[in-house]
């Protein structure tokens, strides 16, 4: 099975979010990258359980810059086996699935896993759009996954619950929480990881169908109203008649 | 022009399903719903009374397939000539809406908080630490509503139904089961959210975070490493890794308000935090803060809006 698993690099969760160049730019000083956890603790770490199980491939990918080669050497520290880069800035997110999909169609991937949205823009597109460029089944917020042969038994979040489900691969799974448990990589997978191969893929012609224009802070919270523990008559009150939300 | 809104009737219409109409209705644009499955004519009719002209439905199409959901809404794009669609950005939408985007070459904004100024959205980033104000470039456009960002409004009254053969061609996903705890009102729609965390000190404890949530008629919710370490459902989790929720109401019980954890309850409406420690980060994203121990606070409140009840 050649499973490719779909990474994009996000600021630490603790990063301070601010803006430069009137406000048009994300203002990276000081900002740690990390890849982003859903794709990090659920896409890959499930696909290196399923090839453990199963056999196979798990390439990994993002369409970004030079800098992010550090982002993608911690995915091949945590095991996948090699990865592409494909060199463009990552504009939006059609621009990320048309060059992810175009790849992933050239080289045969049966499995294409993504995390469930990123941090930065929480846009949970690029997997719809990976399936659909593909032509393939979608199954999006997968919490358990299981392969045998060509056919996949997933777990998908559902409003107010899950549903059970059958596909036959190829098929393009996003994966939220539940999927597999963090993996620290370890020293032997950090020096593995340095001549593991890292193909850096020139991108194809894609327009962009949207932009950022510009970037805005939301308005600061107001002071936050004590209430006596003892009076619970109090904040009922305020949540009633100030707050009007009961 | 019309603008086409996809509206998920597998269950009844949900509020945000509204939303999304009001939202449309607001565009300016003759309003048209498209949803699936068999819900009866009369439900699908409410559609009306937030300004849609009418509801087409497609009776073949049984499951939550996004591939088959997408041909549907792609074909009746091109039968009513929209150039707009609107999607409330719940599950299915997010599995819908970006294939959509794909297959009609339809720049896509999800996550929108507002209605459009000129032709740029306001959308949620940073899980919600910012708004980025997005432009869509290509001529058709697909924009998907954050849930709870707009009222519903009631302005007119039921509308026609019309059956609409979408060619949704087979499904390829096989539903096996599906799932649902009874009685529970599910978190990422409710609009009050009674959530507590590790200072509860064990599951045995969260009896009085159900009869208070059960006191308001509130969903449940917790932070993540509860989640992790397995007093509470995964489903609960809520935060920057966890379900992201806009609640009218949400109250913290021992929960310290770490940053990753505001990310994912910073778009509520109010914010109640109870905790011990007056230091504790999550006072700083309150509206109402209350200093004390949950195990005395939290029992008090559900008495208080016992009463409060009683005499409303
Ligand atoms: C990459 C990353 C992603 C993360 N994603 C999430 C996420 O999505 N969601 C999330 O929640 N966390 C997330 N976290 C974890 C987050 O950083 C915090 O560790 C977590 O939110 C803390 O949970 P807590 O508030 O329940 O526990 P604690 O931090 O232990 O806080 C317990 C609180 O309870 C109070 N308390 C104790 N006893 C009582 C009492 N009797 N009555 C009232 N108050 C009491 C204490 O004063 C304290 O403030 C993430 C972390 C990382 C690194």
């Amino acid at each position: 099975m050649k499973i490719l698993v779909c990474i994009s690099k996000s600021p630490d969760t603790t990063s301070k979010i601010a803006f430069t160049d009137g406000d048009t730019k994300f203002d990276e000083n000081g900002v740690q990258y990390i890849i982003n956890p859903y794709d990090e603790w659920y896409a890959l770490v499930r696909a290196l359980e399923l090839k453990e199980a199963n056999g196979g491939t798990v390439t990994v990918i993002t369409v970004g810059t030079a800098p992010d080669d550090a982002v993608i050497r911690k995915a091949l520290a945590i095991g996948a086996d090699d990865a592409v880069r494909i060199d463009a800035e990552p504009t939006d997110a059609y621009f990320v699935s048309m060059q992810i999909a175009n790849h992933a169609k050239e080289n045969g991937f049966e499995l294409v896993m993504t995390g469930k949205e990123t941090i930065n823009y929480n846009g949970s597109q690029v997997g719809g759009m990976i399936s659909e460029a593909m032509d393939l089944p979608f199954v999006s917020l997968a919490s358990k996954m299981d392969i045998d042969g060509m056919t996949a038994t997933l777990e998908t979040e559902i409003v107010g619950g899950i549903q059970i489900i059958e596909v036959e691969l190829p098929a393009v799974v996003s994966c939220a929480k539940g999927m597999a448990e963090q993996r620290i990589p370890n020293m032997r997978g950090i020096m593995a990881a340095r001549t593991k191969p890292l193909n850096v893929v020139a991108p194809i012609e894609v327009e962009k169908l949207t932009s950022f224009n510009n970037y805005t802070m939301p308005p600061a919270k107001s002071a936050c109203k004590m209430i006596d523990p003892e009076n619970m008559d109090e904040l009922v009150a305020l949540l009633h008649q100030e707050a009007k939300v009961i | 022009m019309s603008t086409l809104v996809y509206i998920n009737s597998r269950n009844g219409i949900a509020k945000n399903a509204y939303e999304a109409i009001t939202y449309a209705k607001k565009l300016g644009q003759e309003v048209i719903a498209i949803t699936t499955g068999n819900a009866d004519d009369s439900v699908l009719a409410t559609a009306g009374e937030y300004g849609a002209s009418k509801v087409l439905v497609d009776r073949s199409v049984a499951t939550d397939d996004a591939q088959q959901l997408t041909r549907v809404i792609a074909n009746a794009v091109e039968s009513t000539g929209a150039n707009t669609v609107v999607f409330s950005n719940e599950i299915v939408a997010k599995s819908v809406a970006p294939r959509l985007s794909v297959r009609l070459k339809a720049g896509l904004i999800s996550g929108a908080i507002a209605i459009p100024e000129g032709d740029t959205v306001k959308v949620n980033v940073f899980s919600g630490k910012a708004f980025g104000n997005v432009k869509i470039n290509s001529d058709k456009k697909i924009i998907s509503l954050l849930p709870n960002s707009i009222q519903p409004e009631q302005t007119g009254s039921a509308c026609s139904v019309e059956e609409f053969n979408g060619n949704a061609g087979e499904a390829k996903i096989k539903l096996l089961e599906t799932k649902k705890p009874e009685g529970e009102i599910p978190l990422p729609e409710a609009e009050l959210v009674v959530s507590a965390g590790r200072g509860l000190k064990g599951p045995e404890n969260w009896g009085m975070i159900e009869d208070l949530a059960k006191e308001l008629g509130a969903a449940t919710a917790c932070s993540r490493p509860v989640a992790d370490i397995g007093w509470r459902p995964h489903h609960e989790h809520v935060g920057q890794t966890g379900v992201a929720i806009r609640p009218n109401l949400y109250i913290a019980a021992g929960i310290s308000g770490a940053i990753q954890h505001l990310a994912g309850v910073n778009g509520s409406k109010v914010i109640v935090v109870v905790n011990t420690d007056a230091e504790a980060p999550f006072f700083k994203a309150a509206d109402y803060g209350v200093l004390g121990d949950a195990f005395e606070v939290i029992p008090r409140l559900t008495e208080a809006v016992k009463k409060f009840k009683a005499s409303n």
